[in-house]
């Protein structure tokens, strides 16, 4: 769910909501934010093209040499090290580096100020995978309608809402064991204190208290990852007016919450709370709900997820002031049209769940000991993760991944972006194409996307000039689908129908989650349509609505004649 | 399917136009001289589709339109798809409602250029809609109906246009009824429903109208439909004065209601369980503290409500048959004969209000039942139901339990009787029989008889009932 999975110390939320910008801008940024995980990487795409293009093979150490000139004024770096590679956050991202790290044979330590696991596994995707399979299975034995159409009798569903939380818990503290059990076992030295860098390949650490100890290692990589972000005028209290971190310990079901933002973690907490009984107001900033999504995408879903639901929503309106409930008093909501800025309504609810995105988790790392100067808190990086500093120079053996540069604020994209500098790192040059990179909603059901939405590519093609085609299949056609009773959705293929290149697949049905791999793959792999579609799919699956979709693309005869299988292309 | 689809939606020149829908000849014929207001057709949104039902209309009539936005969402065999307008203009007419069906290729609605032709293209498809060949299938009412719950205990409504009292809702943020307060489910049933927020009383926190209170206020209005024209002359009627010999009087909104009530009341399974209750003390505590304003009535429901805290289950409620409703406060309902009907006024958490609070509380709602002016969270959230015909010498009788609710005890009158007590003495005590009905779905006859058990002691002991 959380975008990213990196390490967060504890650090008051309210350094976030940084108290001198104007709701107005705290907003854009808020929609900036949800589009970094769906679609800023997207936007980017040309830049990355043209970088990839002069793509010049050198190592690690090549390059380090040409820039070392500007880095000298910082102090002279050490001549022997501690390790070849320090990771600062042991999140998902900084696990996912470490571990390829050691494969590759590298002397690895972790530095890790909270708990292993970061966002995605003690405040993000895993707690919250937990709630949202609850939350399917009470929607599936709620549904009457679908269950005598199955045949099935259920008395009625009911739940212990201390119960689910435990669930939720439980599971944090078994990946969060299994993550840090990997990293011991493979001999990563995990540090446990708050990370700063002091100099060039020299980080501090240490806890409160304590005496700091200073490592130094050949190259650094910022997984510091991100934290709830709470616009200006919000009031957090923990209980009644809550973010992500408060909402996935479940410590209450109110009757009404009003969501603030209808991305995907506003979304999928929906989907959980609406399962659990609540009645639930979406509150978004844009004009339409679901605005990362692909429109028709968004369309469907709204009809599917949020219409039929106790759900109702104000678009096209700013939250700019929220108090807590007290004295009896309920949660207060002042809305703010978003063009006229005139005040429009007040609600009051019984809870109000703060999700406008994530901010960069980036104070206290000692950035300003190298000249960094992070961009509204991320950090500033080159297509290779490499960190750029304040006078637009690559800074040697400093990189940045995960949500700490925004690129994509996926806990997978953080783990991608920490594979491959480690192969930077160790003499193969390596750039990630983020456009192959999956993204996912685990509503009921599952939202599911890959390359560019449509709106995207039909820009980027006008630009550069090709055609752009739409292929769509329907889950009411698949066998499987039917067969759970669950015809509900649709799978599109946004394509080139000049060479058969895959733009984008955007899935919303049973499954799509997993689903969309196969697709992702394809474009990771510079697989085209014509190629993929003589691939056998296994029936009766839910793979067919892929198989299918490829299969209805039109590719032009003469893209049928090139050789089958393109190299695979970084881009 | 998408290509498909954009030819399909047809503006005046496409091929489906030419074929001529039955029917409808003489109406294209001066559309293709205005050629200002033109048709929707049901789009073909594959290739074995003959039909498609209008899953939702997404514009209203009179909306603006502009090109390719879309308009309706139509279920063809295969999918769902929306359906875009080719040209610019405002939606003038929707000829097929949603959950209707109609053809390929038949209109579905008019589409007129300007706003100026709106009042025209109406009158047009108000004139063809005879000839169209478009059906409704009426599917959505019949499930809400189901899913509707028991209004409310005994009787549900005072009276049809008291029920519906405007902006009095004691919301701090409704600003005196001005602004609605309502949940977001709430608001999709009235919209469903089709209930003016503005006319239904909230009863959620704060004042705040939930769903069950639109559900109330539909089923009010319902009463209120079916009762209307055959009840006027009734009321007409020198009903006053006695009973007409020989007429067939309708029920009114409240007698409608209780009917109901009664015969809903034949699908719970109930039992019934009686005790004898030593009442001297009782009566001894009542004369101390008459004079303070309390009633019977308050003290016995204090007694009941500090014995239901003790026995939760049979302050439960069955609602669906399949499980236990575990009421989160203990509000006794206590039956009151108003003239031509009867009704329950609330005496909410009772067992935490203390018995003077009570007793006013008591006074209050029964002067506002004679008035005619409980609001409905005052009659229909009863947990548990009190019936005394006491006063009338009744010594025992037997009530029907309300739905909703899981027991009622009937309560006879409290008269003096010869006892012979456990040391072989005989004496005269005062003493009471009490007859609890309940619904054996999920009160048992053990949870009942120690629920009386406790009640006894409470009544033949009753310091507590002034704490």
């Amino acid at each position: 769910m959380h975008s990213i999975c990196s390490q967060a110390t504890t650090v008051p939320i309210s350094n976030f909501a940084s108290g001198s910008r104007s709701p107005a801008l705290a907003f854009s940024k808020q929609v900036n934010l949800r589009f970094c995980g769906l679609r800023k990487e997207a936007f980017g795409f040309s830049g990355l093209t043209h970088s990839c293009s002069s793509r010049v093979p050198f190592s690690s150490r090549g390059y380090s040499k040409k820039i070392s000139a500007s880095a000298e004024s910082n102090g002279t770096p050490p001549k022997s090290f501690d390790y070849d590679l320090i990771i600062i956050g042991a999140g998902v991202g900084g696990h996912g580096a470490a571990l390829h790290a050691v494969e590759k044979g590298l002397k690895t330590a972790i530095i890790e100020g909270d708990v292993v696991g970061g966002t995605c596994v003690n405040r993000g995707c895993v707690p919250s995978k937990a709630l949202l399979a609850v939350s399917g299975k009470m929607r599936e034995l709620q549904s009457e309608h679908h269950m005598k159409a199955l045949g099935l009798q259920v008395s009625a569903a009911g739940y212990d809402r201390q119960g689910v939380a435990d669930h939720a818990n439980n599971l944090a503290s078994k990946i969060r064991n299994n993550l840090t059990n990997s990293m011991k076992s493979l001999g990563i030295d995990i540090l446990t204190g708050v990370g700063t860098i002091v100099g060039p390949q020299k980080v501090k650490f240490g806890k409160v208290g304590l005496p700091d100890s200073i490592v130094t290692a050949k190259d650094i990589i910022i997984a510091t990852g991100s934290v709830p972000f709470v616009p200006k005028g919000i009031e957090v209290d923990g209980k009644t007016v809550i973010t992500s971190d408060h909402a996935l310990k479940l410590e209450s079901v109110p009757d009404w919450i009003a969501i603030v933002g209808s991305g995907y973690i506003g979304l999928e907490f929906s989907d959980v709370y609406t399962a659990l009984g609540s009645e639930v107001t979406f509150i978004e900033a844009l004009d339409q709900l679901m605005p990362g999504f692909d429109p028709e995408i968004g369309k469907l879903a709204q009809r599917v997820l949020i219409n039929p639901r106790k759900i109702d929503y104000h678009t096209g309106v700013f939250a700019t002031k929220i108090t807590p409930a007290k004295d009896g008093k309920p949660v207060t909501i002042e809305l703010v049209d978003a063009k006229t800025k005139e005040p429009k309504d007040t609600l009051e609810v019984d809870a109000a769940l703060i999700a406008t995105g994530r901010s960069p988790f980036t104070n206290g790392l000692g950035l300003e000991n190298i000249n960094v100067v992070t961009q509204r808190g991320f950090i500033p990086v080159d297509e290779r993760m490499r960190v750029i500093d304040a006078n637009g120079n690559l800074i040697p053996h400093l990189y940045c991944i995960g949500d700490a540069n925004g690129k994509m604020m996926l806990a997978h994209a953080a783990s991608a972006q920490g594979i491959s500098v480690v192969e930077q790192v160790t003499g193969r040059d390596h750039v990630l194409n983020h456009l192959s990179i999956p993204a996912a909603c685990f509503t009921h059901p599952e939202i599911s996307m890959v390359g560019l939405t449509e709106p995207q590519a039909r820009e980027k093609a006008e630009k550069e000039g090709f055609e752009v085609s739409v292929a769509k299949t329907s889950f009411k056609a698949n066998t499987k689908a039917l067969a759970e009773n669950e015809g509900e959705g649709l799978a599109k293929l946004i394509y080139r129908p000049d060479n058969g290149e895959i733009l984008g697949v955007h899935i919303f049905g049973l499954h799509a989650a997993d689903l969309i791999h196969e697709a992702s793959n394809a474009i990771a792999l510079g697989t085209r349509i014509q190629d993929i579609k003589f691939a056998v799919h296994a029936h009766p699956t839910l793979s067919e609505v892929l198989d299918e979709l490829f299969k209805s693309a039109k590719v032009k005869a003469a893209a049928l004649n090139h050789a089958p299988v393109s190299e695979p292309v970084a881009v | 399917m998408a290509h498909i689809l954009q030819t399909s939606f047809l503006p005046s020149t496409s091929t489906l136009r030419r074929t001529p829908i039955p029917g409808s000849k003489a109406k294209s014929r001066s559309l293709q001289v205005k050629a200002k207001i033109r048709e929707i057709f049901m789009p073909a949104l594959s290739s074995t589709m003959t039909e498609g039902k209008i899953v939702s209309w997404m514009k209203s009539e009179g909306d603006k339109l502009s090109k390719g936005e879309s308009v309706v969402v139509v279920e063809s065999d295969k999918a769902d798809m929306d359906v875009e307008s080719f040209h610019e203009g405002f939606l003038a007419a929707i000829m097929v409602e949603e959950g209707g069906v109609a053809p390929v290729g038949s209109a579905i609605a008019l589409l007129a250029e300007t706003e100026d032709e709106i009042a025209e293209a109406k009158a047009k498809s108000q004139s063809s809609s005879g000839s169209s060949s478009a059906r409704v299938v009426e599917e959505k009412p019949k499930q809400k109906q189901e899913s509707e719950p028991a209004v409310s205990a005994v009787a549900p409504t005072v009276s049809s246009t008291k029920t519906v009292v405007v902006g009095s809702a004691v919301h701090p943020a409704s600003e005196g009824g001005k602004r609605i307060v309502a949940s977001p489910y709430a608001k999709k049933l009235a919209k469903e429903l089709k209930v003016d927020l503005g006319t239904v009383v909230g009863t959620g926190p704060l004042g705040r109208i939930v769903a069950k209170d639109v559900e109330a206020a539909a089923a009010a209005a319902a009463g209120v439909v079916a009762a209307a024209s055959p009840a006027s002359p009734a009321i007409a009627a020198p009903v006053a004065s006695g009973i007409e010999l020989g007429t067939v009087v309708p029920f009114t909104t409240m007698q409608g209601a209780v009917s109901k009530n009664m015969v809903e009341s034949l699908s719970v399974p109930t039992f019934r369980v009686g005790y004898t209750i030593t009442t001297d003390a009782l009566d001894a505590l009542y004369k101390k503290i008459k004079s303070k304003g309390v009633t019977m009535t308050a003290l016995l429901a204090k007694a009941t409500a500090l014995a239901l805290a003790l026995h939760p289950v049979i302050n439960t409620c069955c609602r669906d048959g399949n499980s236990f409703t575990y009421n989160s406060s203990i509000n006794i309902a206590v039956a009151v004969a108003i003239d031509g009907g009867l009704i329950t006024p609330v005496l909410q958490d009772a067992d935490k209000v203390d018995i003077y609070t009570l007793s006013r509380k008591w006074k209050e709602l029964v002067d506002k039942a004679r008035a005619k002016q409980l609001q409905p969270h005052e009659y229909n959230t009863g947990t548990f139901t009190l019936s005394n015909l006491g006063m009338f010498g009744v010594d025992r009788f037997d009530a029907i339990l309300p739905p909703g609710t899981g027991a009622i005890m009937a309560v006879g009158a409290s008269q003096p009787a010869v006892v012979a007590s456990k040391d072989c003495r005989i004496g005269v005590k005062n003493q009471m029989q009490v007859n609890v009905t309940a619904d054996h779905r999920v009160i048992y006859g053990a949870d009942l008889a120690s629920f009386l058990q406790t009640l006894a002691k409470i009544i033949e002991d009753p310091k507590d009932l002034t704490l």
